[in-house]
């Protein structure tokens, strides 16, 4: 027993690492999974405050920039109210309800934190359960496409897991031709201006400068503007293509971005649950 | 492919690294421990940085201990003025590339991007270490002898 002792106590630089390492890399695991408890991320009180206040500078160097894409999409809406006064009845596509209210309902929030540099990035916004926020809830940006999943959410602040995430796929499709595949970030590429498109049937026509829209089977609504075709030219050996495209949305100027609330989205999610899995 | 995109340095080391040589080891763990989990509340990635720190403190006591005569440390600190620029920057380099390779791989978490990974690990350390080493020319104090 004395010896093992001494054994311990003279190798204790090793055992203290075994220890502090397994501690490291079980959180590491944790933080992974789906459902988590522990909370000492941005959306925590103290960590959110520091964000709050560093981002008060940032706020006014971006001003140019935000400005003008709010009255770039100021004057888009306006022309799609005008478009919308004089519409034929019998084209009306806005998904509404049974009750005639809109499925969808958006509300604005400000970044203020944001990574893109990490292999997983993250953004903290300044909603919160307060305002009605959810996990899982889909943030765009704004009139320049898709942002992420809201991931984690505290009483005035939330993460929203960025596109520029390993666990992120969100559908989206060719608005050519409806082919629909799945966009991914990363595998080999670190650029946040770029993103990949999988699972695209060889059969498809794809060319160069293609829009690819969201497709609307995740749950993001469908057909938010995601970014143009940049290179078609990317072997798998399978039968389904990858195609790398050019992102409306640049992530490193990011200051306001609108979550997206979907009336119908547990029913949804309550609905697709009861299919037997097929992975 | 933009090279900066590649490198990102964590200067954040030189602390773990700076830290006294008469520290106990359960202490050098314990404050890379808190290092690494307020990094990782700041950074959304709980527990990378964490066992990034502790990994960089195991490797600084393994080459300390090798390298300096255990009774009766001649320096307070193993900066590059009381160590010299050989020891130092081979200090530097292992302890850097330990940190760099957990927090790495630790964030990837999957091997299909191994080559890709290692990359930016070996591009980031390069950054990190340059960085790491200038500062310490910057506040170069040669003991006099």
């Amino acid at each position: 027993m004395r010896n093992l002792w001494i054994f311990i106590s003279r190798y204790n630089a090793f055992f203290f690492f075994i220890i502090f390492f397994t501690v490291g890399v079980v959180l590491t695991v944790r933080n992974n999974s789906y459902q988590r408890s522990v909370t000492i991320n941005s959306t925590n009180k103290v960590v959110g405050d520091v964000y709050n206040n560093l981002n008060v500078l940032k706020k006014y160097i971006n001003l140019g920039s935000v400005n003008d894409s709010l009255a770039g999409e100021n004057a888009k809406l306006k022309t799609e109210i005008l478009a919308l006064k004089n519409i034929d009845t019998a084209k009306d596509v806005i998904v509404k309800d049974t009750a005639g209210v809109p499925q969808y309902t958006y509300l604005s929030a400000r970044v203020i934190k944001n990574s893109i540099t990490n292999r997983n990035n993250f953004i903290t916004i300044n909603r919160g359960k307060a305002d009605g926020m959810e996990t899982n809830m889909p943030v765009i940006s704004p009139g320049r496409g898709v942002v992420g999943f809201v991931q984690d959410v505290s009483e005035h602040l939330a993460t929203v897991r960025s596109l520029l995430h390993k666990d992120t796929h969100i559908s989206v499709s060719l608005k050519r031709n409806n082919a629909v595949g799945s966009l991914v970030w990363g595998d080999r590429n670190s650029d946040y201006r770029k993103a990949y498109i999988k699972d695209i049937p060889n059969h498809f026509k794809v060319s160069l400068k293609d829009t690819v829209v969201t497709s609307g089977f995740s749950f993001f609504p469908s057909g938010i503007p995601v970014g143009t075709v940049s290179n078609t030219g990317i072997s798998t050996g399978d039968n389904f293509m990858t195609i790398e495209i050019n992102l409306f949305n640049d992530f490193s100027t990011l200051q306001y971005v609108y979550v997206i609330k979907n009336k119908l989205a547990k029913e949804q999610t309550e609905l697709e649950a009861k299919l037997p899995n097929e992975q | 492919m933009s090279f900066y995109n590649m490198a990102t340095p964590f200067v954040y080391i030189l602390f773990l690294l700076l830290l006294p040589f008469g520290i106990p080891n359960l202490l050098l763990y314990l404050i890379a421990f808190v290092t690494g989990l307020t990094l990782d509340a700041f950074y959304d990635t709980l527990g990378v940085h964490t066992a990034a720190c502790v990994a960089l403190v195991f490797v600084r006591i393994l080459f300390i201990s090798v390298t300096v005569s255990r009774d009766g440390f001649d320096e307070p600190e193993p900066t590059l003025g009381n160590m010299g620029i050989k020891w130092f920057l081979l200090y530097a380099f292992l302890c850097t590339f330990a940190h760099h390779i957990v927090l790495f791989f630790l964030e990837t978490f999957r091997l299909t991007e191994f080559s890709y990974t290692l990359l930016k690990c070996l591009l980031s350390g390069i950054f990190t270490l340059f960085l790491v080493t200038l500062i310490e020319f910057i506040f170069y104090n040669r003991k006099v002898r």
